[in-house]
């Protein structure tokens, strides 16, 4: 009997498959779930094919000047009819637009964003804590229009004054010149509207990662006769790096698509415009609106083959994002 | 800097101790005697008591270090000997709701005493924790470095130092030829030995260990038991630990510490020695022969 423990069995047996049987509720739930998950993957397939079918055509007709011409006209004939010929569409100011005002959103906001998170985190008082805490969940809250609104009556005033001041000095940089003195409306503005409507996610995104950094790691860092700024950067930052960075790309995808704020604050203009104080500017998505009420069927197509355009850009954006963070994300952790 | 005390406390050990005792443990050991040191004056706690919120969890402990020797604390849980351990060098005012009471005399000097600088007392009284803790995104020599660029300390010759500090650290052999990859990839004694390396580099005056070897296998352990050996004659030891035979293995000194569900108090010290040979107090008879705890 001894000598079958031993031997190896004379065939190995097929790997058996491992199952249960679930229970119905079990079931019922998996559903539940499975279809919310999917549903927000179907929503935006369905989006995108919409946008792909209804742009098709424009794509198609203007090529690659849709993206390189900063040309929007839509031709009617003598016969009010649409003239395809002599119509032009070309998106390359609003394209660069969106990128300048959600740049512009990044450099001002991010910095605040961060500061206000390492301050909710390691230095406020609890109370102080709890108030801004959800002051800034309201401000994530609070309706894209009347931010547009405060940074058109209230920002645009006082902002003029800095815009002149640094076209003052910084004029010897390219894009702090002014072509001509008109600086109220001015991508710069809507940027800094941008900066104040991205400030909540990023710091909530920051203040949350901040919070979960291990406090044994800090402790050391502590101990090792740090002081609290010492403790940030060598603890704190590293950890919570990554994070940021998500934080970051989420509040550029949301300056890239705003509307509203933008429609409101920036005089939109069809001509590639890299002065960021000039008042002229634009993004797809407040070109959108803007065309969207008087625009011919035909020109909704171009619309929607702005859209796409849009889609594709924040796609990218984002795509990146998931790239920097699985690159810089292992070190910290 | 090497202080070796050649009095042996052995001579007077009971010789009718069964092997592998406790006492013939403590007893084996060469134990060192006050005041032959040149590493200052040293750590004295003056009616040390703690809080956190309204809870009192440590009363009126007062000890003192001696330079150069390894003091032992040992007790069952919750009688406040790590919180003790973190009065020493302020760590325990990193909990929000911590607040204490009495004296910390570093060099004759009060550690809680108005306008003193945390950072600067925290350089000198340095700290090993429970679970190693290196820092992950760093490499090993940044590890063990990271307390000069944390303190914004000078040195002239970092290799030196990391050098030095490796080799006390007793890890020197084991990574000297990866110095340049990240600490995650050691194990766990190896981790700790880094984290003890990293706590040298500052060059503290006393090196508080709370229960450095917890959460290491036998063959670590031992390891940095050798280490705590080498290291006492340049460095003030203090060691919080759940195991008598460690206590036994590389202390001078013992303290017991006890709490009948009020607040920790210390019961009774004395030379390791002594504490588990004939201990003065009951309760510390009862836990150091085993009879609860």
């Amino acid at each position: 009997m001894s000598s079958t423990l031993t031997q190896p069995p004379a065939t190995i047996p097929p790997k058996r498959e491992i199952t249960t049987k679930p229970r119905f509720s079990d079931k019922v739930f998996r559903g539940v779930v499975t279809t919310g998950g999917l549903s927000s993957l179907v929503i935006l397939g369905l989006i995108l094919i919409f946008l792909l079918f209804n742009g098709y055509n424009t794509l198609k007709t203007q090529g690659l000047h849709f993206l390189t011409t900063s040309n929007w006209s839509a031709a009617v004939n003598d016969a009010g009819q649409i003239d395809t010929k002599n119509s032009h569409f070309g998106i390359a100011a609003m394209l660069i637009g969106t990128m300048v005002v959600a740049v512009i959103a990044v450099v001002v906001g991010v910095p605040i964003s961060v500061g206000a998170a390492i301050y909710l985190t390691f230095y406020a008082p609890e109370a102080i804590k709890k108030i801004m805490v959800s002051a800034i969940d309201l401000m994530a809250a609070f309706p894209s229009v009347l931010f547009g609104l405060w940074g058109f009556f209230v920002l645009e005033a006082s902002s003029e004054y800095w815009a002149k001041l640094l076209n003052k000095f910084f004029s010897w940089i390219p894009i702090f010149k002014l072509p001509a003195p008109y600086v109220t409306r001015s991508p710069f503005i809507a940027g800094l509207v941008l900066a104040v409507m991205i400030i909540p996610i990023v710091t909530s995104i920051s203040r949350e990662i901040f919070s979960q950094t291990p406090l044994d790691r800090m402790q050391a860092a502590y101990a090792l006769g740090g002081t609290r700024f010492a403790m940030l950067r060598a603890v704190a930052f590293p950890y919570a790096r990554s994070g940021i960075v998500g934080g970051i790309m989420l509040g550029l995808g949301r300056a890239m698509g705003e509307t509203v704020a933008v429609y409101t604050v920036l005089n939109i203009v069809y001509q590639v415009n890299w002065h960021i104080l000039f008042s002229a500017g634009g993004n797809v998505a407040s070109m959108i609106l803007l065309k969207f009420g008087e625009a011919s069927p035909y020109e909704i197509k171009a619309l929607m083959a702005a859209g796409l355009v849009l889609f594709i850009l924040t796609l990218i954006v984002n795509s990146l994002a998931n790239l920097i963070v699985s690159r810089t994300g292992k070190s910290g952790r | 800097m090497t202080i070796e005390s050649e009095d042996n406390q052995g001579d007077e050990m009971e010789t009718t101790a069964s092997k592998g005792s406790l006492s013939d443990i403590a007893a084996a050991r060469l134990q060192k005697q006050p005041g032959n040191s040149a590493l200052g004056v040293g750590l004295e706690a003056r009616g040390v008591h703690a809080w956190f919120g309204e809870k009192h969890a440590l009363a009126n402990v007062s000890l003192d270090f001696w330079p150069g020797t390894v003091t032992a604390l040992i007790g069952p849980s919750g009688c406040g000997k790590s919180t003790f351990l973190r009065t020493l060098n302020r760590m325990h005012e990193f909990i929000p709701t911590a607040a204490m009471a009495g004296e910390v005399l570093l060099n004759g000097e009060d550690i809680y005493a108005a306008g003193v600088d945390v950072t600067k007392i925290r350089l000198k009284v340095g700290m090993v924790f429970q679970k190693p803790n290196p820092f992950p995104s760093m490499t090993i020599a940044e590890n063990v470095l990271a307390g000069l660029k944390l303190a914004q300390l000078k040195t002239e010759n970092k290799d030196d130092l990391l050098e030095e500090c490796l080799e006390r650290a007793g890890l020197w052999a084991e990574v000297k030829d990866r110095l340049n990859t990240h600490g995650g990839a050691l194990s766990g004694g190896q981790q700790q030995r880094l984290c003890i390396a990293r706590a040298l580099a500052v060059r503290p005056q006393v090196l508080l260990m709370d229960e450095p070897c917890s959460a290491l296998d036998p063959g670590s352990t031992l390891r940095i038991e050798e280490t705590i050996s080498q290291l006492s004659s340049s460095v003030t030891i203090v060691i919080v630990t759940h195991n008598m035979q460690q206590a036994a293995r590389v202390s001078d000194y013992t303290a017991f510490f006890l709490s009948d569900g009020g607040p920790g108090q210390m019961i009774e010290v004395g030379s390791t020695n002594e504490i588990f040979s004939r201990p003065k107090d009951e309760r510390t008879e009862n836990y150091v022969t085993g009879r609860f705890g």
